[in-house]
């Protein structure tokens, strides 16, 4: 059957608006992955609470930037004590341990979430109301927005990880942590602190997707699945292959979701992984190891 | 300066050092000469924090340090370059240095000293020091270990096999670079399969067999003890 140009068009923008935000999630948690070797199954817990704190924040001020900006603030907060508490003192030992201790912070977190902000969902209000002509379709401004700033926050990331000090800490902790202890980099502090980075980008997101899908206690384990799919697609711990594995996924379940319902386009995020997996397990978007 | 005292360390269950005891004086070189395995590698690493003593005591200017976190070490004035030289291959040649050299109180002026310093030591890594260390050569490898423990300023450099596998010009540069920083005031605590360069830049010499210290000597007297080389190191 023909599908309409027009169609497959308005689906390459749904694919990279959903695809940069879940991005801005599967690069927290590549981070995350390539620094402690902690799959943090968590993560899309800390997108939820970011939701929520944004929720809160925008129903006390009105102001949805304000709210991102303290979401991701109270988050990187959070983050870091959930680190220093339950993940420093298992670095190094069995993953199976640590994935273990990410998956009882999920269902705290979860928890905490139902009994503070109980089980019906919040809408956040757009910041941006305009729409445009896009074919057929009056398309909102905002989902645009939410690309745009998606990837300038994952730019300034990148900058931040090719400049400076911290950068060199974060990358040099990443090859080799002993070495990079024994060079005097104060390793379980810039663990910390990228456990605090990916939970402040979890949380912008939270937010940013807010308006689109709304907040619930439970959204987490989706964020969770999705991101863990694209880091798996895009070669484990590796921030590039991550991104683009996000677009990638995000897109063919755009053009699945023009053959059947968008619930059933998610299958074949599956059928991608579980292909990655078959074919090229060290990823789709690294070079091949030499 | 340096002293270990019956230093006892495992991996895991296997027992490597029973009971290791040595000494390094204020910018002294010494050697650690034993066949491989017998635990001068892990000596290393009992002192540097990355292998954990279960018994003993390693300290440094009279203080404890047994059981610091090696970056806590490394701040104190000792550095360590490790056998297979663990530069990090996707960093440049000039953040392999910034690795050591980007910390608390360095002034620009200190910064541009010591780079410069190395620089002239080892010419070929500002030429290549925008180039990803994973791509050098492994004399130059070494070169940029060498290089980048010079970066934390040290005290104590804990040398293991800077020579291996390399070619004699190659060992000769390592050489100088050894003299030079003997010359500054730096201890070094040199392990080396090569026994001919021990002698020659060291003033005292240990040597190891299972895991303990079996023999000391002055490097002058071992010269001429060819004895003994031959009893424990087969040579």
């Amino acid at each position: 059957m023909a599908i309409p140009l027009d169609q497959i068009l308005i689906q390459t923008v749904n694919g990279l608006v959903n695809g940069m935000i879940l991005a801005l999630v599967a690069s927290g948690l590549t981070l995350i992955f390539g620094i402690m070797d902690v799959v943090n199954f968590a993560h899309g817990d800390l997108v939820m609470l970011g939701g929520f704190v944004g929720a809160t924040t925008m129903a006390a001020t009105g102001n949805f930037w304000l709210a991102m900006l303290v979401a991701a603030l109270t988050i990187a907060l959070i983050g870091a004590v959930l680190q220093i508490t339950t993940l420093r003192p298992l670095l190094g030992r069995d993953p199976l341990t640590t994935i273990l201790a990410t998956f009882g912070m999920s269902l705290v977190l979860q928890k905490y979430a139902l009994w503070q902000w109980g089980p019906s969902a919040r809408q956040l209000q757009e910041p941006i109301t305009g729409r445009f002509d896009l074919f057929y379709l009056q398309y909102p401004w905002y989902r645009v927005a939410t690309a745009i700033l998606a990837g300038a926050i994952i730019g300034g990331l990148w900058l931040f990880l090719k400049r400076g000090t911290y950068g060199i800490w974060i990358r040099a902790t990443t090859q080799d942590r002993i070495m990079a202890s024994a060079m005097g980099i104060p390793v379980p502090w810039v663990h910390t602190a990228v456990f605090a980075i990916g939970a402040a980008m979890a949380a912008a997101s939270g937010v940013l997707f807010g308006p689109l899908g709304g907040v619930t206690q439970t959204m987490g384990a989706d964020f969770t699945l999705r991101a863990f799919i694209v880091v798996v697609v895009g070669g484990m711990g590796n921030l590039g292959g991550s991104i683009l594995a996000s677009i990638f996924i995000s897109l063919l379940e755009a053009y699945a979701s023009l053959f059947v319902s968008p619930a059933q386009a998610v299958i074949v995020s599956f059928v991608a992984l579980i292909l990655t997996l078959l074919f090229r397990p060290t990823g789709l978007f690294v070079p091949t190891p030499k | 300066m340096l002293s270990l005292a019956d230093v006892h360390t495992y991996y895991g269950k296997s027992h490597i050092l029973h009971g290791v005891s040595l000494e390094v004086g204020p910018g002294e070189v010494v050697g650690l000469l034993g066949r491989n395995g017998v635990g001068k590698s892990t000596t290393l690493k009992s002192v540097m924090g990355l292998a954990r003593p279960a018994r003993g005591r390693v300290s440094f200017d009279g203080r404890d340090i047994t059981g610091l976190a090696p970056h806590q070490l490394a701040r104190l004035g000792l550095a360590w370059v490790p056998e297979d030289r663990r530069i990090f291959r996707l960093l440049s040649v000039l953040e392999n240095l910034r690795t050591g050299l980007d910390r608390a109180g360095m002034d620009d002026a200190r910064r541009e000293g010591l780079l410069d310093k190395v620089y002239r030591a080892f010419p070929v890594l500002r030429e290549r020091r925008h180039q990803a260390g994973g791509t050098l050569s492994g004399g130059e490898q070494q070169m940029l270990a060498i290089a980048r423990a010079m970066m934390l300023e040290p005290r104590i450099v804990l040398l293991d096999e800077p020579t291996e596998g390399l070619m004699p010009r190659m060992v000769s540069q390592i050489r100088d670079i050894i003299g030079l920083l003997n010359r500054e005031g730096v201890a070094i605590l040199l392990v080396e399969q090569n026994v001919p360069l021990t002698l020659e830049v060291s003033r005292r010499v240990y040597i190891m067999e299972k895991g303990v210290v079996r023999h000391q000597a002055l490097a002058a007297d071992l010269r001429a003890d060819q004895a003994v080389i031959h009893q424990y190191l087969g040579v």
